[in-house]
């Protein structure tokens, strides 16, 4: 099907952010009649070059070609009129109007001024028919499902004889259902010679559906493959960008027997926990003393789980129980008066408060744990924050220094201070490493071992797999929103067992132990 | 005669929820009438009912305009000023010897300007409605008494003739000019909202502001346009206002669009944008008029009852749109 030349070429496409080098020299082809899949973590530049494109954002550098002549749109609308249509995660439509309408408003048929309903109707039902849907089209859009509003915002896409269909993570939402009918869909399109674009995260569904695949890693291109080249474990590797025999090269340390650890009941056990949208129902439990780790690409519910966990989102099925005992997380409030800690992954939008100083930091969560009319007296605060600041090394050694001054790697470790005077039983920490420098990660693993050694329970997130295998008793692996497997950090289980995992999603038996 | 045409045709059977305020505002004013009706024996008279579009033509006029501001999940507090101001600017330019169509088309070219001008102050400098609006209230109430601290009456013969045609069949039932105008503004804007591109832009942007923005509609044209229309509609109803009481009052119509807000929201227009019809802001209008009707009927009741219903009322029907979820934010 794929025509030997290609409808969309970009060519040396660089773009910065203040501080951000958001995408470097990078190179990206559509031919018509295929579908290509734009694969990266999160913060790869994939949306950044998708905007790039439709004219979101300027280009830096480079030039973008469409059927052989050289184009800048100044916003997708001028992208959309020139044929290039995209599709947005979020469904953009509106809610309120029928199906019909949503496809054609701003475009509607008239006659003298006057909107042609009956037209309307039938020209949506026409196209809905091409795309095999049968619906009301007179019903809001309102009243349909994700995956069908998805689908009237295709059609709306497609009925400006788009070339190129944008379809940036379509099927986040949508159940496996859904996905086939999308699928069926793009495919149909395909064949009718429409280009795709099609962002996602999810890697079963890039094998069910794409012909090729471009792999950007740090806003640089990786490669562009045919799907049949590169098999998915070649992928995880090219996404994350380590070889597997640097990852070989774990530190092997002498850790409590993961039997002994689980001997008793665990302090958290949940069943069946789960968020509609954000993670599947997943069953885990977390000892006392025991490093889980979570492993898992960015976007796969890493952070979704440590958030469900804590009560920071609401799970919508699913039970916990702390210590034996049933109980419901239903915010961080009651987290927290369980004795469980949270040091979230965006350390600068939900942690760390910059204007206020390292000791106001330090015990802020205390103070909220014992209810803001009870102050902590002013000589307890000085002595636990000293105590803190000596135990993990902060530097400046300045309890009254603003936060915002501190390096990276200091707020982060600010951050657990704030958390361990709380003397939590189990400590959630989503990505504590990231974005700080070497010795800074060398000190918070080491603490979190000490941790967990003095009986803390600790719930370890990171994307480094390295630092997961080093610190972890137990493993879980998420994939596409889902625990996939738990693996037991033995002898046997090394990082390339560990990306097999994350990339085929198999181990699944192991996950009902 | 107003509902949406993407909406009839053979569904009558389902009743869209959507549907849902404005039936219960029809059954509302159908058990009032029937109240009425049961109650006093005068009441069956349809003279009643002509009164009820004759006392409140103007309140119907201003609030066809708020619907239009609603709809794209706005709201306009200046409208009660706009129409003393107009009323009063046209009683101050008719005092002064101008002739009566200089008059008209000056006082009706103030609101919309009005109108307009918060409109692009909404749009260009994101500033919320409410206080624009407010802002607006304050400026065109102070414009009223800067033209007079007194009450200034017209005697102008077009006035005065448009004020007391009666327009009736010969068994002496009738209505005035007023009415006619007031049924002339519903039916162009029950047309323009569901047949125009602005219209659905309208409904558009209350639906969902972003999306309308990235399907590449007129976001800023359309709510400048709204607000346009309510200043004009605004207008209208003081010209109408004028009419009705033949003189400029500085202090007429305050709290008005409080009186119209509650109409266009009894009327099953949500607050948030996006869902309602010029339909039901005639039936809320009326439902107005009729507890104003009764209340007098009654002749014992104190006219305050008509406000403390009014309350009830609105929270009544607020609550039913929360009910009915026809909220989709």
């Amino acid at each position: 099907m794929t025509d030997s030349r290609p409808v969309l070429t970009m060519t040396g496409i660089s773009k910065s952010f203040p501080g951000v080098r958001a995408l470097h020299n990078v190179d990206f082809q559509l031919f018509p009649g295929e579908v290509h899949a734009l694969m990266g973590e999160n913060g790869a530049g994939k949306s950044t070059l998708i905007k790039v494109l439709t004219g979101v954002y300027g280009i830096d550098e480079g030039s973008v070609t469409l059927d052989g002549e050289q184009v800048a749109f100044n916003g997708p609308m001028q992208a959309a009129a020139a044929g290039v249509s995209t599709v947005y995660q979020e469904v953009n439509l509106c809610p309120n109007l029928s199906v019909a309408e949503n496809i054609f408003i701003g475009r509607e048929p008239r006659r003298f001024g006057a909107v042609r309903w009956g037209e309307v109707r039938r020209r949506a039902r026409q196209l809905l028919a091409r795309l095999d849907l049968d619906i009301d089209v007179t019903a809001p859009v309102a009243s349909f499902s994700l995956a069908v509003q998805q689908m009237v915002a295709i059609a709306r896409a497609i009925d400006v004889q788009a070339r190129v269909l944008i379809l940036d993570e379509p099927t986040s939402s949508l159940d496996a259902g859904e996905v086939a009918q999308l699928f069926r869909i793009m495919r149909q399109l395909r064949d009718e010679g429409i280009a795709i674009l099609f962002v996602t995260h999810f890697l079963d569904q890039v094998y069910g559906i794409a012909d090729r695949i471009t792999v950007l890693r740090n806003g640089a291109l990786v490669g562009e493959y045919p799907i049949a080249e590169l098999p998915q474990l070649a992928l995880v590797e090219k996404m994350i960008g380590k070889e597997l025999d640097v990852l070989e090269r774990i530190e092997e340390q002498p850790r409590p027997e993961l039997a002994v650890l689980e001997g008793g009941t665990p302090f958290v056990q949940v069943s069946q926990l789960g968020r509609k949208g954000a993670v599947a129902p997943f069953t885990l439990a977390i000892h006392a003393g025991e490093v889980v780790g979570l492993a898992g690409l960015l976007g796969s519910g890493r952070t979704e789980v440590a958030r469900l966990l804590f009560g920071a989102d609401r799970a919508d099925r699913g039970e916990v129980e702390v210590n034996g005992a049933r109980t419901g997380l239903r915010n961080p409030v009651q987290a927290i008066d369980q004795g469980i800690g949270f040091c979230s992954e965006n350390r600068r939008a939900e942690g760390i408060i910059a204007d206020l100083s390292v000791r106001e930091n330090m015990i802020l969560a205390m103070q909220a744990a014992r209810g803001w009319l009870r102050p902590i007296p002013r000589r307890r605060q000085d002595e636990l924050v000293d105590r803190y600041i000596k135990a993990l090394s902060i530097r400046p050694a300045n309890p009254e220094m603003p936060v915002r001054n501190l390096s990276g790697g200091n707020q982060q470790k600010v951050l657990l201070a704030r958390w361990l005077i709380t003397e939590p039983r189990l400590l959630i920490l989503d990505e504590p490493t990231r974005g700080i420098d070497i010795g800074a990660k060398a000190e918070i693993q080491k603490l979190v071992v000490q941790l967990s050694d003095g009986g803390m329970a600790v719930l370890f997130i990171s994307a480094e797999l390295e630092e997961v295998l080093r610190l972890s008793h137990k493993i879980a692996v998420m994939r596409d929103r889902e625990l996939v497997a738990q693996l037991d950090n033995d002898d046997t289980v090394d990082a390339d067992r560990v990306m097999q995992t994350i990339a085929s999603g198999t181990e699944r038996e192991e996950a009902s132990r | 005669m107003t509902s949406l045409p993407i909406s009839t045709g053979p569904r009558w059977a389902k009743l869209p929820r959507r549907h849902m305020p404005v039936l219960a505002t029809l059954a509302l004013l159908l058990v009032m009438y029937g109240i009425g009706v049961s109650q006093y024996r005068a009441f069956s008279n349809i003279q009643v009912v002509f009164n009820v579009f004759i006392d409140n033509g103007f309140l119907l006029v201003i609030a066809v305009g708020m619907t239009f501001v609603i709809l794209t999940g706005g709201i306009d507090l200046s409208v009660g000023s706009v129409a003393a101001m107009t009323a009063m600017v046209s009683a101050w330019l008719l005092q002064s010897g101008l002739p009566a169509l200089p008059v008209l088309v000056i006082a009706l070219l103030i609101g919309p300007t009005l109108g307009f001008l918060m409109g692009c102050a909404i749009h260009f400098f994101d500033i919320q409605p409410f206080i624009v609006t407010l802002a607006g209230m304050f400026f065109a109430r102070g414009m009223c008494t800067f033209i007079s601290n007194a009450s200034i009456p017209i005697t102008d013969g077009f006035w005065t003739t448009m004020s007391q045609y009666r327009i009736g069949d010969p068994r002496g039932n009738f209505v005035s000019i007023s009415v006619l105008v007031a049924f002339a503004v519903v039916l162009v804007a029950a047309y323009v909202l569901a047949y125009t591109r602005l219209g659905r832009n309208v409904y558009a942007i209350g639906g969902n502001p972003q999306s309308a923005l990235l399907m590449g509609l007129p976001l800023g044209r359309t709510r400048i346009a709204v607000y346009t229309i309510s200043g004009l509609c605004a207008a209208i109803g003081g010209i109408l206002l004028s009419f009705y009481t033949l003189s400029g009052a500085p202090l007429i119509a305050i709290g008005m669009e409080l009186d119209v807000i509650a109409a266009v929201v009894i009327g099953g227009t949500v607050l948030t944008g996006g869902s309602g019809y010029i339909f039901g802001t005639v039936l809320g209008v009326l439902v107005l008029g009729v507890i104003q009707t009764l209340i007098t009927f009654d002749g014992s009741l104190n006219s305050w009852w008509t406000k403390i219903v009014i309350g009830g009322l609105l929270f009544a029907f607020i609550l039913l749109q929360r009910l009915i979820g026809i909220r989709y934010k």
